[in-house]
């Protein structure tokens, strides 16, 4: 039954080697910036850092750890062994092929463009179809799950979606139609000028199309934290899952509301008028729902957890919790994360206080928060949980899980809680100095050196992660038992349809798409005059 | 608040809390957004509303954004309107001057890639995209010098793009307007 082993095996690998090589990178820009380094010769190198940073976490990392973790999910959901092997192989090879195109023009200084591209900026086109690569394997991935799900509907007519399938699928095609607009970008937009087809292009449609990807990327970057919150950290600590009608739900609204949402990155933006940054501002709100639903579901999941372990009281269930558990641990520690950085979130959102932190220090402490912390701690917690069943060895190094787990919470901390100050202080994001001798910037100083030493803080804790890896390695085989998602309260017997499938809620995205979309996307196509020509990066002359 | 029970009793309990969490949600979420709406209509406090365009080729040839139209212009109406350009790696001029308690416009574009700037210590923030206006309402309350960076990556010179705002008094402001038809403080 289980033949994917070395399939996800592969893909974590390289999620988690793409990210011990990005990390460092990180740490490096926060130290040359900080006052601690003089002013950087050539800065040139700190902008082909930060591109290989962010290409390298926000497209390779977590969708390798997306596609890797679904193929798990889907044989140890369905307890069947996965269609499309092959297929999934094809997908890696991409994913792997991309990133090599990506990154070799990105480290030759001929792509220094970042991760979010910037036209009319515009780099060696190798960079851009290593993306697109890295995408097209995605979707091979997107493909396999629709289709591993509906064959085993189509074996077990009536019979309820396990929920980690379920929610798997809709974070994949909640990837799926979030990466076009990229991808339409890519395509349509900045290759054919990378490639010299056209020497002109429409910064401000280009950036439309980019927002349309930039916002609910994060929520694909969520899904499998997410997924764990619902179906591993229950069963993990003794508990069960609390409602597994509420979870669907949060994976269907983030399914439908998380798309079409992304101009709220755009506010201060000119091509757009203000009636679709209000519709785009509600909108936001409302995926605000699912992760307070969330939030709900998984407190009193673990509650449950709490009181079954013999915690009595108001409070004293807390005590009784398991927190010498790294999956009670990891989870927590991301709840505290998620909790400050979605406060943080209602404020980017927001139609008017927006404009106080808009491209400052604070967005970069905030995704940071978000992702970085509460979203890739939950890698860490799905690795322990599921490695020995990957490698058929115990995975016993459990202080040093711990270890690792506090250092990349206390290191996340120090990082981003200065940078939010400095952000509102006024700091803009990614220049590759400061002169600190500006009695106007000079206040600033001591924050930035706080940040260097969370970085350095991290940049140890991916080093224990590492070291627990590959510790992994050397114990004992054994053969581990079946592997168990959590178990709900009271698991559904039946679902209604729309509980069951997506049908009627990719319906809803796509429209909720073209409504929020449609017009901003054909007023910037209808109107004259607005592609200028491109800036090319990258070459020495 | 919940109960592991196989009796129905204990998850109906926990159904109830469930709900009344998620009604106080979407109450939070509503009134946020209702806050939003009231500030956008009563106060104008809103994002840029209209799309304007201007051609970077040809800011230097003609229109609003040519060199000698660039500074600070006292209107008819006693408004000022403030106009510049973002480019590699400077503001043109890189130092504006406004006056105090005066109704203040900002319209700015671009003339090569996307860039953008912030006014520190207020909640000044545009994004310049070539091809595009950007343009902003604003009004100063205490004369000083404030920074004003570019906040958007621009390229391999973007720590340099730095420009300055010097807030002066009315008055003083007034009589400068009235020896010179666009002011600066680029000496």
């Amino acid at each position: 039954m289980w033949n994917s082993r070395r399939l996800v095996l592969a893909h974590l690998w390289f999620a988690f080697a793409s990210f011990g090589a990005a990390l460092p990178l990180g740490e490096w820009q926060m130290f040359i910036r900080s006052p601690l380094h003089p002013w950087i010769s050539d800065p040139e190198w700190y902008y082909r850092s930060v591109t290989a940073h962010g290409t390298t976490m926000a497209y390779v990392f977590p969708t390798l750890v997306a596609m890797g973790f679904g193929y798990f999910v889907t044989e140890q959901a369905l307890r069947r062994p996965m269609v499309g092997l092959r297929w999934a192989w094809l997908g890696f090879a991409l994913v792997v092929v991309g990133t090599i195109a990506a990154i070799v023009p990105v480290a030759l200084g001929r792509a220094s463009v970042l991760y979010t591209f910037y036209p009319p900026l515009i780099g060696h086109p190798s960079y851009y179809i290593g993306i697109v690569l890295v995408v097209v394997g995605s979707w091979v991935w997107v493909a396999l799950m629709s289709i591993n799900m509906y064959r085993w509907k189509r074996d077990n007519p009536g019979a309820p979606v396990p929920f980690p399938m379920f929610a798997t699928v809709a974070g994949s095609y909640l990837w799926a139609w979030t990466a076009v607009g990229a991808a339409l970008e890519l395509l349509f937009q900045i290759i054919p000028v990378a490639l010299g087809l056209r020497d002109t292009i429409d910064a401000g449609l280009a950036r439309v199309f980019f927002s349309w990807t930039l916002h609910a990327i994060v929520y694909f970057w969520l899904m499998p934290a997410y997924i764990a919150y619902y179906t591993i950290v229950p069963r993990a600590i003794g508990g069960r899952l609390f409602s597994d009608t509420m979870g669907r739900i949060a994976f269907i609204l983030f399914l439908v509301v998380a798309m079409p949402i992304g101009i709220h990155h755009a506010f201060e933006d000119p091509q757009i008028g203000s009636g679709f940054k209000y519709l785009h501002s509600v909108v936001t709100a409302v995926v605000a729902l699912p992760t307070v639903l969330t939030v709900f579901t998984i407190c009193a999941s673990v509650e449950i957890a709490g009181r079954l372990r013999g915690g009595k009281g108001v409070l004293g269930w807390l005590a009784a919790l398991p927190w010498r558990n790294p999956v009670m641990l990891g989870a927590a520690l991301s709840f505290v994360m998620l909790g400050f950085g979605g406060a943080g979130g209602l404020i980017n959102m927001s139609y008017q206080l927006n404009a106080t932190v808009h491209n400052t220090q604070w967005i970069t402490g905030h995704f940071h928060l978000i992702f970085a912390g509460a979203i890739v701690i939950m890698y860490f917690v799905i690795a322990y949980d599921i490695w020995p069943h990957l490698t058929g060895r115990t995975l016993d190094s459990f202080g040093l899980m711990r270890a690792q787990l506090w250092t990349w919470f206390i290191g996340m901390i120090v990082l981003t809680f200065p940078w939010h100050w400095v952000g509102i202080l006024g700091m803009p994001r990614r220049m590759a100095f400061y002169d600190y001798t500006d009695p106007a910037i000079a206040p600033q100083a001591l924050s930035v050196t706080m940040s260097v030493i969370g970085g350095a803080i991290l940049v140890i804790s991916g080093v224990l992660f590492f070291i627990v890896l590959v510790r992994g390695q050397t114990t004992l085989r054994t053969e581990p038992a079946v592997y168990r998602f959590s178990v709900a309260v009271r698991p559904p017997r039946t679902l209604p349809a729309a509980l069951n499938g997506f049908g009627l809620w990719l319906g809803l995205m796509v429209a909720l798409t073209i409504v929020n979309y449609g017009f901003p996307i054909a007023h910037s196509l209808a109107t004259p005059g607005t592609a200028v020509p491109a800036v090319k990066v990258g070459e020495r002359w | 608040m919940t109960h592991l029970s196989t009796s129905d009793e204990g998850a109906d309990h926990g159904e109830q809390t469930e709900r009344r969490w998620a009604a106080v949600a979407v109450a939070i979420l509503v009134l946020l957004v209702v806050m939003a709406t009231f500030a956008a209509l009563y106060h104008g406090a809103m994002p840029q509303s209209r799309v304007e365009t201007a051609d970077p080729r040809t800011l230097h040839l003609g229109g609003e954004f040519i060199e000698s139209n660039l500074g600070s212009a006292l209107e008819p109406d006693g408004t000022v309107t403030v106009r510049f350009i973002g480019q590699q790696y400077s503001f043109t001029p890189s130092c504006i001057l406004v006056p105090t308690d005066t109704p203040v416009t900002f319209r700015v574009t671009s003339a090569d890639v996307v860039h953008g700037f912030l006014i520190d210590g207020t909640n000044i923030n545009l994004m310049l995209v070539p091809g595009y206006i950007s343009s902003l309402g604003a009004r100063f309350e205490t004369p000083g010098e404030r920074l004003m960076p570019c906040h958007e990556f621009c390229s391999v010179g973007h720590e340099g793009m730095w420009g300055r705002i010097k807030i002066i008094d009315k008055a003083a402001f007034s009589r400068m307007a009235a020896e010179r038809r666009r002011l600066s403080c680029v000496e």
